[in-house]
């Protein structure tokens, strides 16, 4: 594998030919003037050559654009940081396995989505014994008390009842991302069960289709799960941060966000 | 024009609505024993009570809360609000509505429960201001009926029903009409995530709503008439769809019924189950709601597609069939003729399954064959939409083909960027251009269509409405509230002595008096 290329380019159906699509809409009638206008931002988004293969007006003062082109910008797979699952994933029967000789109780999780938001659909799909993508979720561990406390509990009210119920592990889902709605209910989440429970605080984790897993630290939680997230990883997951040893504890966070990120924003 | 249909067995069909009426009775005495404070607030707001007290709170309290609340205060709310509201009126306390609106605001109100002759006049008193407050909801009806007339209806079914949702109404405007002008007929104007929950209805033009423009009055208004001008200029009736859900049904209906909108959201039991709404209060401020509803002429759409978001779209078909058939008898039992009663459901299969699509076809003839006269909601795919706009678009185009194949009224167009971003301005054309290709290509198709007896959509059809036969027997064996107490529907557990809203519930007292429901109820035995 020593001799695999760290820099790549876009591939279309050549090796190196660097050709990417896209789409925007520009607020210019449609014409000539807005093509070349689309040529323009293509120049500049780094699409030389581009080729508008396609445009068409919507309403009086808009056209839509479909470009073609190469994209000039490398790749450097070299300076990519992406964070590697720091646990390995287990099967239900070593998860209950894990918890039973690590903990001699069953660990106790609790789940719901915060805020405003009505969308259980994620964390239904950790939790609920139906699962996702063909596993089964977490009501299904035996080693696990699972409590799905549903959509719209507020922050208050989850802080209580994960206290009540000596919760290890509290699962929030966040769906609803309108003016980052998810990050601001997290991050009230966080302060609220620092502030009531200091050091003794469950295990915090969110997830939700728009979450960035590497914000963990930002966002004042121990992990973050994005979109495609399996209630076997969530399981996994648990037993490395919350068993002792013999399963090895999940390295800390990495916070690099940096990639090789040659488009201007 | 010739219409799909599945011979679906006739006793099935029978007992399926036997038990559903069933099942729906108890609950049906419930709601006429109770009332709710937004009940109670919708008699007022009929009655004309409308602004905020600038003094109480942030000056963002309607007055129908602050009259109620006051009402309840001093003699509680189980008489209703309007005998002791306009006793004060007839015994000279008060001038009028605003009046006493104003001592509740300085303090100075002091309500008592009329009885004898006193009671008669507060009772006619409070019976002539409903009365009013219909004939404005009535001559709103009736000029719905002329712009149509002047207008015309949609050229085709299904009718193209599209969302707006800037959270500013004055975006809101601009972009509906656009979407009207680019084919939309129906244009539903998603509200203010978290208004549900809201114990008050807020007042004005407000630019400052959560994924969504908050319900008001005034945000009704504004929408209505910029819709009249593009109907106007558009040849063509273009209908506003908003929300009559969450703990103020019954003063959205009121606002609704008041401001000409044409359709509204309102589902019996999607409060309770997806909200948490306590289910008392929310089967009592649902019949209120529908009443009103039918009152105005406008079309209920009912939420059957939320249940497909958290269970499996094949496994729980049947309980969108329960949910269908029970939503109807409320609402057939609220005054709502056929014509009137949305019954949704929605394309929310997991696209990856062997004849998936064959399932949808199933699904939804069965959802027509035994609703024929109900204007069904055909909704898009939403669970499975991955984010791969690309193959999302192909599954919209299939949701299109199979809701014209099989005849729906209300068609939601689906959007590929569903689940990844707020619609954009070319998500909207590129959907609309989708959904007007499958019209234009494939509009008479459902003639050429007719499922064989026997063979797998038939089956499929029967399969569920049999699924949903037992399942309504266990309903009407456990009791509706019961069955929603213990997850029936769903995965939530609902009991009937929790939830939000809880508090705002009453059990009537033998001289309660509800002016609304007198007028309502009298016209509708005409």
């Amino acid at each position: 594998m020593t001799d695999e290329p760290t820099v790549v380019r876009p591939y279309g159906d050549t090796t190196g030919d660097g050709m990417v699509q896209t789409s925007f809409t520009l607020p210019v009638p449609p014409g000539p003037r807005a093509e070349g206008a689309a040529l323009q931002l293509a120049a500049k988004m780094g699409i030389e050559p581009a080729m508008v293969v396609h445009s068409h007006g919507i309403g009086a003062g808009f056209t839509f654009f479909v470009v073609y082109g190469s994209v000039r910008h490398l790749v450097d797979l070299a300076e990519v940081h992406v964070e590697e699952r720091a646990y390995p994933l287990l099967s239900p029967s070593e998860v209950n396995a894990a918890v039973k000789t690590g903990l001699h109780r069953k660990l106790v999780v609790l789940g719901a989505c915060i805020g405003t938001d009505a969308h259980t659909v994620g964390i239904d799909a950790i939790l609920n014994l139906k699962g996702f993508a063909g596993e089964k979720g977490l009501e299904y561990y035996r080693e696990l008390a699972v409590e799905n406390m549903g959509a719209q509990v507020t922050v208050p009210e989850l802080v209580a009842r994960a206290r009540a119920q000596r919760a290890d592990a509290v699962l929030v889902s966040q769906v609803v991302t309108q003016k980052d709605a998810h990050l601001r209910n997290t991050r009230e989440m966080a302060g609220a069960f620092r502030e009531a429970m200091g050091e003794q605080r469950p295990l915090l984790i969110v997830g939700g289709p728009r979450f960035d897993p590497q914000m963990a630290a930002e966002l004042g939680v121990d992990k973050v799960f994005g979109r495609g997230t399996t209630p076997g990883e969530v399981a996994s997951y648990l037993v490395a941060a919350l068993t002792p040893a013999p399963t090895p504890a999940p390295t800390p966070e990495t916070t690099s966000t940096d990639a090789a990120q040659e488009v201007p924003a | 024009m010739v219409s799909t249909r599945l011979d679906l067995d006739p006793r099935l069909t029978v007992t399926a609505r036997e038990l559903a009426a069933r099942a729906a009775q108890p609950v049906i005495d419930l709601a006429t024993r109770h009332t709710t404070v937004s009940v109670e607030r919708a008699v007022l707001r009929l009655a004309g009570l409308a602004g905020t007290d600038p003094v109480a709170g942030e000056g963002d309290i309607p007055w129908v809360n602050r009259v109620v609340d006051t009402v309840r205060e001093q003699v509680g709310l189980e008489h209703g609000v309007a005998l002791p509201v306009w006793h004060a009126i007839t015994s000279g306390a008060a001038h009028d509505l605003d009046d006493v609106a104003e001592q509740v605001g300085a303090g100075t109100a002091r309500f008592t429960v009329p009885e004898g002759t006193a009671a008669e006049q507060a009772r006619a008193a409070a019976r002539a201001a409903s009365a009013r407050g219909i004939a404005r909801i009535d001559a709103n009806r009736a000029r719905r009926d002329e712009l149509v007339a002047l207008h015309g209806d949609p050229p085709r079914r299904p009718w193209i029903y599209l969302i707006v949702a800037t959270g500013d109404i004055y975006e809101d405007i601009p972009q509906a009409q656009a979407a009207a002008r680019a084919g939309a007929d129906v244009i539903a104007v998603i509200r203010s995530t978290g208004q549900s929950l809201l114990d008050y209805v807020p007042e004005g033009a407000t630019r400052t709503g959560y994924a969504g423009t908050y319900a008001t009055g005034e945000n009704f208004r504004l929408m209505r008439a910029a819709l009249d001008d593009v109907s106007a200029e558009l040849g063509r009736y273009v209908r506003l769809t908003n929300y009559a859900s969450g703990l103020c049904m019954p003063e959205i209906a009121v606002l609704a019924g008041q401001e000409r909108l044409d359709m509204m959201l309102n589902d019996a039991m999607y409060g309770i189950l997806f909200r948490d709404i306590n289910p008392v209060r929310t089967f009592v401020d649902q019949r209120f709601s529908r009443m009103v509803h039918a009152r105005a002429g406008i079309i209920i759409n009912t939420g059957e597609d939320n249940y497909l978001t958290t269970a499996d779209a094949v496994d729980e078909a049947h309980t969108v069939t329960v949910s269908q058939l029970l939503n109807e008898r409320f609402a057939h039992e609220a005054g709502l003729a056929d014509w009137q009663i949305g019954l949704g459901h929605a394309f929310e299969i997991q696209p990856d399954l062997p004849e998936s699509f064959r399932l949808e076809l199933a699904h939804a003839m069965l959802a027509r064959s035994l609703f024929p006269d109900a204007p069904l909601k055909w909704m898009p795919p939403t669970k499975h939409m991955t984010g791969d706009v690309f193959r999302g678009y192909l599954l919209d185009g299939f949701f299109n083909l199979a809701g014209l194949l099989t005849d729906q009224s209300i068609l939601l167009v689906g959007m590929m960027t569903e689940a990844v971003v707020t619609p954009w301005l070319s998500d909207r054309d590129l959907a609309l251009r989708n959904v007007r290709y499958v019209l234009d290509a494939a509009g008479g198709l459902s003639e050429d269509f007719s499922p064989p007896p026997g063979g797998f959509i038939d089956r499929r059809a029967h399969t569920v409405l049999t699924e949903a036969v037992t399942l309504l027997e266990r309903i009407v064996q456990d009791g509706l509230l019961e069955s929603i107490a213990a997850g029936t529907f769903g995965i939530t557990k609902r009991p009937a002595d929790r939830g939000k809203g809880l508090d705002g519930v009453a059990r009537i007292a033998a001289d309660h008096y509800n002016p609304a429901l007198d007028v309502l109820t009298e016209k509708a035995d005409d």
